[in-house]
């Protein structure tokens, strides 16, 4: 299974592990202290966590905070680049997309009717 | 006393801190990261718990000398974790009715460091250092006013300020260029430096069979790191053939002894490489990658001297990661936001254009480290020392004569670096229609070459590519190129070049961050007298 | 006749429709690239609801009726440099590329004092042929579900519209060369050639150009070109800032803005004045305006003027203080000192002509001032009164005439 947390024991860093716990989309997953929300997700396994307008995923591209494909939301927060952001424990990390069936929850349907001209 | 203001703590704005502390100036060192170090001295935070931080690390020692010397120091107040969001012309900020000039006065007989044993100096000149009245930081000139936010990462509710100063020191860095392929939006294609920072800050190994590829020695030190975190690589390929290596590195062997350290380190990477049996092709490179959801396979092909295929050559190779970097973009918003002017390379990078002593053609603003080229750590390392001095007001003396002579050599090196490793111009052959080229918005090749007769900003409106959340940080040079290398087929064409470097955000702000009010400059802590001193 | 039209942003490109479409000879010149300068740097707008009654409306008026019939007209697709690409596209392809959008205005007052005024203003349009309509709390929440309930009035215009603004005027431009037009960019103009009294040609960077018409349509440098043609106006820039934030889920449905929005376009001070205008684009992002200041052409911005229009917009909806802004940029606007657009010959020089002025109106009155002036330069008589616009008024003729 790739990507993967370098094992402790074999870290030539010699590391003192401790867990970390984040919710992702309401699920638990736990990471090592000290990484970020991208770290915690890549070392779970994930890939993928962000959802363009095409659909296609996303997850870590440039890992240094200039590409923004790996946008979280955070407690609310949208928006925060997940490999910048450290993990703390018990984060709410929500997942997000741009693909127009998901993102119109609200719909447009809020507009007031306006076909002045019945041109559309 | 100068107010310098150093952006960026890697190696560069590090050294620039440090020398400008030796000078004597009052210095805010100003880091996006929680600790200092920069990409190249990534290392996990201290919650890692790791006993060892500096096994994966060259240049440790100094590294962490320097960052204690600068950290502890009483003249300098270090924001971790703080973002510049913009640069304001302090005369746009304030009209009317504000002093103009720094208020620099006369400094006497500082001695930066006086506990610290001549061999763990970080610098030839944290020494005494008189203040120079003729120096840079007391002329009448007015830098930009930095505006930070201080919290967590993209946090919202940031500590806002604006910070003023007498210098300004920009160290900001670069990101790899990464120039589109069919398929390198895939998860698990990533760039080589975010394979690197993944290895070297998060202890994650992005993948378990793995190709490398682009140009450029930095590709070296990230395979090496890959096969450290118990990767197999499959490959390295560097796109550029053997002979243009040749020819950059090979004449003129002289000009590199400067670059003392860089060239054992890369030999190490070499060995390192070859210990383990790794492939390492030239004048090839990763076309296309493939895969359903993330990257299975990707398509390699050799390439002529101009990056164009060779038709007959692909090949596959199953992958479950791809890291590619062809060079690096420095992160030139800030210069660009401060005025300064900018130099093309002939492949069409641009960098901050700076004279021997770091100066931009804003006064007072530095511009150091992969800002003004790309050399290595050592080069980088180099600048800061020799802006940060001069940034301070620090006289002119035989160190700060012998640092510019290694300015100048790591000047060299980045040409030769630069002659070794071009980007091909026909690497838009690589392109299909259906290719992203601005990975936010989504926008395609097609779409693009549609838009390529219109005016810059007319197309970008259009087609929304350089519109999305990175501001066209990574699509940004690359749809510039595009639009170049399509006005080349159709020479009848008048489309002009727009700075893709233009953002006058820095880095995004929470509306509610925006709509508060920035605190003032706190005044810093006043300079505790240096023990001999008094 | 030979038309020269300078400027290519979107009332140039107007222009030059109308004028290619009548049979003239157009020539379209400008200094830099095609919709490149204040056309690229607005929102949009096509309103109706921030005029009040007058010549503005009229023209407000004529130009909303003209959008949808100038979008629904085969023409070609949007080029920007001269080359008119593909064959007749559908209109609905027209009505894509333009971004067109009848999304509606509301207009929001968030005082007792606000409330009477707007309410005021509304009912003097409304007498004026305007749609205007008062939303109950219950309605405005259901449209705008994200607006603050601290609110004393809201009326809502259904025929405020918006474009995006590059789009809209390559489309126009295209129209113009398939009629014929000739679209020259990089070209600026240097300078007259007078015969008689007349103009009769420009001197340009690539050369002379002849023409019995000259039209400057060249925004908020119309008062530099038209004194280097020896015929000054008092055109101003008038400097204005647009935070975008990034892609959000939708949030803001109709173009929403603050009620001191018509003071502050109506006001006359140089000095920064704010006003809340929000709205959300095709692509998802927020648009945050506006401001309002004479700095001539310094292009630095100030933070302080962010910080005012974030925090004028997060009063209209304050749940966006967590939305990032992502990128901020300006531009400048066509002020006149009374505020009327400036569409007509000018008496001064023979052979000049005028179309600028319009302020932040541009990109919607554009297709009216297009028809007003090919019509005035044909010798026909225009479908509104043209005579408020003229150049010739006190306000606007600059020295001896």
């Amino acid at each position: 299974m790739t990507p993967r947390l370098i094992r402790a024991d074999q870290d030539v860093l010699g590391r003192n592990d401790r867990p970390v716990t984040i919710t992702v989309d309401g699920e638990p997953v736990t990471g090592v202290a000290g990484q970020s929300i991208a770290g915690v997700l890549l070392a779970a396994g994930r890939t993928a966590w962000r959802y363009g307008r095409t659909g296609a995923g996303r997850g870590v591209f440039c890992g240094i905070g200039v590409c923004f494909d790996c946008l979280v939301t955070v407690d609310g927060v949208p928006d925060v680049r997940a490999c910048r952001r450290r993990a703390r424990d018990g984060d709410t990390v929500t997942t997000q997309t741009r693909v127009p069936s998901d993102v119109d929850t609200v719909t447009t349907q809020a507009r007031v009717p306006s076909d002045v001209d019945g041109e559309r | 006393m100068t107010r310098v203001v150093v952006v960026g703590a890697g190696p560069a704005g590090l050294s620039a801190a440090a020398t400008a502390l030796g000078a004597g100036a009052r210095v805010t060192l100003i880091e996006a990261a929680e600790q200092p170090g920069g990409q190249y001295h990534r290392a996990p935070v201290a919650e890692f718990g790791a006993g060892r931080p500096e096994a994966l690390q060259h240049g440790w020692r100094d590294f962490a000398a320097r960052r204690d010397f600068v950290l502890s120091h009483p003249r300098c107040r270090f924001l971790p974790d703080t973002s510049v969001w913009a640069l304001e012309d302090p005369d746009a900020a304030a009209p009317a009715g504000r002093p103009t000039g720094p208020t620099t006065g006369p400094t006497t007989g500082l001695v930066a460091d006086p506990g610290r044993r001549r061999t763990d100096r970080p610098t030839h000149l944290d020494v005494a250092a008189p203040h120079d009245p003729t120096g840079p930081g007391s002329t009448a000139v007015r830098v930009p006013v930095v505006h930070v936010l201080t919290g967590p990462a993209d946090g919202a509710g940031r500590r806002r300020q604006a910070i003023e100063a007498d210098a300004l020191v920009l160290a900001v860095g670069a990101h790899d260029t990464m120039l589109p392929f069919p398929g390198w939006e895939l998860p698990g294609v990533v760039t080589a430096g975010a394979a690197q920072a993944l290895v070297k800050g998060e202890r994650v190994a992005i993948g378990d069979a793995v190709v490398v590829a682009g140009t450029g020695p930095f590709l070296l030190p990230v395979a090496a790191t890959l096969l450290g975190a118990g990767s197999t690589l499959r490959q390295v390929l560097e796109a550029n053939r053997p002979g243009r290596l040749a020819a950059g590195w090979g004449s003129r062997p002289w000009q590199l002894a400067g670059q003392a350290g860089k060239l054992p380190e890369l030999a190490e990477y070499a060995a390192t490489l070859a210990r383990h049996r790794v492939p390492v092709l030239l004048g090839r490179t990763v076309v296309a990658a493939r895969g359903d959801g993330r990257v299975e396979e990707v398509v390699t092909a050799r390439l002529r001297p101009d990056w164009s295929v060779l038709p007959g050559t692909e090949r596959t190779v199953a992958v479950d990661a791809v890291c590619v970097g062809h060079g690096f973009t420095p992160q030139l918003e800030l210069p660009v936001a401060a005025g300064c002017a900018l130099r093309t390379e002939p492949d069409g990078r641009s960098f901050v254009a700076v004279d021997a002593d770091l100066r931009t053609s804003r006064p007072g603003v530095y511009a150091v480290g992969e800002l003004t080229g790309i050399a290595g750590a050592p080069a980088a390392r180099a600048e800061g020392a020799l802006a940060g001095w001069l940034a301070a007001g620090g006289p002119d003396r035989p160190a700060v004569r012998a640092l510019r002579r290694r300015v100048a050599a790591g000047r060299r090196f980045a040409a030769r670096l630069a002659a070794a490793h071009p980007i091909g111009a026909a690497w838009p052959g690589w392109l299909r229609d259906d290719t992203v080229v601005c990975r936010c918005e989504e926008v395609c090749v097609g779409a693009l070459r549609e838009a390529a007769d219109q005016d810059p900003r007319v197309s970008k409106l259009g087609t929304r590519a350089g519109m999305g959340p990175c501001q066209a940080r990574i699509c940004g040079p690359t749809v510039a190129a595009l639009r170049s290398f399509e006005a080349a087929r159709r020479p009848d064409d008048g489309a002009r070049g727009a700075s893709p470097y233009h953002r006058p955000l820095a880095q995004p702000i929470r509306l509610g961050e925006l709509a508060a009010s920035a605190e003032p400059d706190a005044e810093p802590p006043e300079p505790v007298p240096d023990k001999e001193n008094p | 006749m030979r038309v020269v039209v300078i400027g290519a942003g979107i009332v140039g490109a107007a222009c030059a429709r109308e004028l290619a479409r009548a049979g003239c000879e157009v020539v379209l010149l400008d200094r830099g690239g095609a919709a490149a300068a204040t056309t690229s740097h607005g929102e949009g707008n096509i309103l109706i609801s921030d005029k009040e009654p007058g010549p503005e409306l009229a023209l407000a008026q004529l130009s909303r009726a003209l959008w949808p019939q100038v979008l629904a007209e085969p023409g070609t697709r949007p080029i920007a440099t001269g080359r008119a690409v593909g064959t007749a596209v559908a209109d609905r392809a027209r009505t894509e590329a333009a971004e067109w959008d009848t999304k509606g205005g509301i207009v929001v007052a968030t005082t007792a004092a606000g409330a009477t005024a707007l309410r005021a203003f509304a009912a003097a349009q409304r007498a004026a042929g305007v749609t205007a309509t008062e939303l109950s709390d219950d309605a405005l929440h259901a449209a705008e579900p994200h607006l603050t309930r601290d609110h004393t009035a809201a009326v809502h215009y259904p025929q405020d519209a918006q474009v995006q603004p590059a789009g809209a005027a390559t489309l126009l431009l295209g129209d113009a060369v398939a009629a014929g037009a000739q679209l020259r960019t990089g070209c600026a103009v240097t300078g007259p050639v007078r015969s008689g009294g007349r103009l009769t040609a420009v001197r340009t960077e690539g050369g002379t150009v002849a023409g019995d018409a000259f039209v400057n349509a060249t925004g908020p440098w119309a008062g530099a070109v038209s004194a280097s043609l020896g015929a000054p106006i008092d055109v101003r820039p008038r400097r204005g800032e647009v935070l975008v934030t990034t892609p959000q889920p939708p949030t803001v449905f109709h173009k929403v803005y603050d009620a001191d929005y018509v003071g502050a376009v109506a006001s006359d001070e140089a000095a920064v004045q704010t006003s809340a205008v929000v709205e959300s684009t095709r692509g998802g992002t927020v648009l945050l305006g506006s401001s309002r200041r004479q700095v001539g052409f310094a292009d630095a911005m100030p933070v302080a003027v962010w910080s005012a229009i974030a925090a004028k917009a997060l009063r209209l909806f304050p749940g966006l203080s967590g939305v990032p802004v992502m990128r901020a940029y300006g531009g400048f606007r066509p002020f006149v000192p009374d505020h009327l657009p400036v569409i007509g010959a000018d008496e001064r020089l023979p052979g000049l002509w005028h179309a600028t002025g319009h302020e932040g109106a541009g990109i919607g009155l554009s297709v009216g001032t297009g028809r007003i002036l090919a019509n005035l330069i044909g010798g026909r008589t225009p479908p509104i009164d043209p005579v408020p616009f003229s150049p010739n008024r006190s306000a606007v003729a600059i020295g001896e005439r």
